[in-house]
């Protein structure tokens, strides 16, 4: 039943994750903490109500560095269909990398660094899983005159309500910062990329730190008692909450951005210019609509459907598959995310998800499943 | 009255030809918070080795085994609404199945307390 195989790479936080007695598991080559000694349940309620703390330094953090932001903007919207150089200096967003056929090879986070600083340089976030992938693809087609450079930062996300009040004590004034902005600043005596975002649908921070600062870092957020650490258990039962998606369960090769309801991070003007990879699907979906749809299950009763049921109609007719499913602790019952062909996708449809043979009755809901906690994000224009 | 266990980790309390299935102390803390467990009809026949039941945590869904074949005469009713019985008292409130045992000579191959306790030993 347990596994005890051991990944081969560890964060630098691995050593802090053992001492606090956490239930370490394998995870994109990595061993990482699944769950500490309160476990999933009360560490997901704790996030919701207070401040959780995550490890995330598996993931990979890139400089995208170029002559000017126009240039390195260029570059990477080749390769995403994200409104790059219309970004302002320190803000973020949200996007995929594309294959050709309009299918997803990662999402990422993507900010553009302040001006007088570090003009014309991008600063990426993408899964641990698909890293190296990313960078090959990213590489291949980057422009002579536009870098790729890897960086081993750590990475530490502070997420909950009173996220922002613990980190105000360390550094007055963060609680300022707009959602999807980025900002450098020293918490205590440690220099930091403080990013207002977050994977849980509550109000945090994600926050870069060099490798070297992440043990103190820890320890400095661990010792307010409005934070306690969070694994990577009750990382996927928040996101699954919020409704995000996880890259190689609800997001693909396969799927696209409209498919996945992730047409919002698909700014205007791309929409309008294409020169994305996949432009033609994309396009055409964004006009006549998907094929089919990521749509949130709600099932009745209590047992859970996880990845992998099938979706069928009331009548049997297979509709499409879960792609994440589990238990929801803040709301207190199963929840569900899956694709479904167009017609099946509206909220209030009822249909059956097949657990073990048995067809369990699930209606399509809105996502999220509760609601997002985010604070207000930039204003589009600059003050006059 | 006799506790008999399996490698993997479920338990047998035995008394007269019955025996009552749940899984150890080990076992629920491995899967954590227990949310629900799927557990078969009264009347159905099951095999020493094959599914008996599935305990869904919040994680994942785990697959129980017969520790021993018989036909299920009784199920803990109360595990739908209180699956956490599970965590807090395995042993006890958080029982799964009661068994009429087809052949006690299965047991024989089950662990007493004392080889259960050495066994995890061994694997912790």
């Amino acid at each position: 039943m347990a596994d005890t195989s051991h990944a081969a790479l560890k964060t630098v936080l691995h050593a802090a994750h053992l001492a606090a007695g956490a239930k370490m598991v394998a995870f994109a080559g990595y061993d990482m903490p699944l769950q500490y000694q309160s476990g999933i349940m009360a560490e997901h309620l704790w996030t919701r109500q207070s401040a959780g703390l995550f490890d995330v330094s598996h993931m990979g953090q890139a400089f995208l560095i170029g002559p000017d932001h126009q240039t390195t903007a260029a570059a990477l919207e080749a390769l995403c269909a994200a409104d790059i150089s219309g970004l302002k200096p320190s803000q973020q967003r949200y996007s995929q990398l594309l294959n050709d056929e309009g299918g997803i090879l990662d999402d990422f986070m993507v900010t553009r660094l302040p001006s007088e600083t570090h003009d014309g340089t991008l600063y990426l976030v993408v899964n641990a899983a698909c890293k190296d992938a990313d960078y090959a693809h990213i590489e291949a087609r980057l422009p002579a005159d536009v870098k790729l450079v890897r960086k081993d930062f750590a990475l530490v996300a502070l997420q909950g309500p009173l996220a922002a009040a613990v980190l105000e004590s360390l550094a007055p004034g963060i609680g300022d910062m707009a959602f999807m902005t980025s900002r450098t600043l020293q918490l205590g005596d440690i220099w930091v990329q403080a990013s207002r975002s977050g994977y849980t649908g509550e109000d945090g921070y994600e926050i870069s730190v060099q490798a070297n600062d992440a043990p103190t870092l820890w320890d400095v957020l661990l010792a307010d008692e409005r934070v306690k650490p969070v694994g990577l258990g009750a990382r996927d039962s928040l996101r699954l909450e919020a409704g995000l998606c996880l890259y190689g369960h609800d997001i693909d090769g396969t799927t696209s951005p409209v498919e996945a309801t992730l047409a919002w991070s698909i700014q205007k003007r791309r929409r309008e210019e294409g020169g994305f990879p996949g432009a033609a699907r994309i396009q055409r979906e964004l006009r006549d609509g998907p094929a089919r749809k990521r749509v949130g299950l709600l099932p009745e009763g209590k047992l859970p459907a996880r990845e992998g049921a099938a979706i069928e109609t009331e009548e049997g007719e297979t509709v499409g598959i879960v792609t994440s499913g589990g238990f929801g602790p803040s709301i207190g019952r199963p929840v569900a995310m899956g694709y479904v062909a167009a017609a099946h996708a509206i909220p209030g449809t009822r249909l059956h998800l097949v657990v073990r043979g048995k067809p369990l009755l699930a209606s399509v809901v809105p996502l999220p499943f509760v609601p997002k906690s985010f604070v207000k994000p930039a204003p589009l224009k600059e003050p006059a | 009255m006799t506790t008999r266990y399996t490698k993997d980790h479920e338990y047998i309390r035995v008394e007269g030809d019955t025996g009552t299935v749940g899984i150890t102390d080990y076992a629920q803390a491995q899967l954590g918070d227990v949310v629900f467990v799927d557990l078969p009809e009264v009347g159905k026949a099951i095999e020493k080795g094959k599914e008996a039941a599935v305990v869904e945590s919040v994680k994942a869904a785990s697959e129980i085994y017969a520790p021993v074949s018989g036909e299920v005469i009784a199920i803990n009713e109360k595990l739908p609404d209180a699956p956490t019985f599970v965590n807090e008292d395995p042993a006890g409130a958080g029982w799964f199945l009661k068994l009429r045992i087809k052949d006690a000579s299965e047991l024989d191959a089950l662990m007493s307390e004392a080889d259960y306790k050495a066994y995890l030993e061994t694997i912790s």
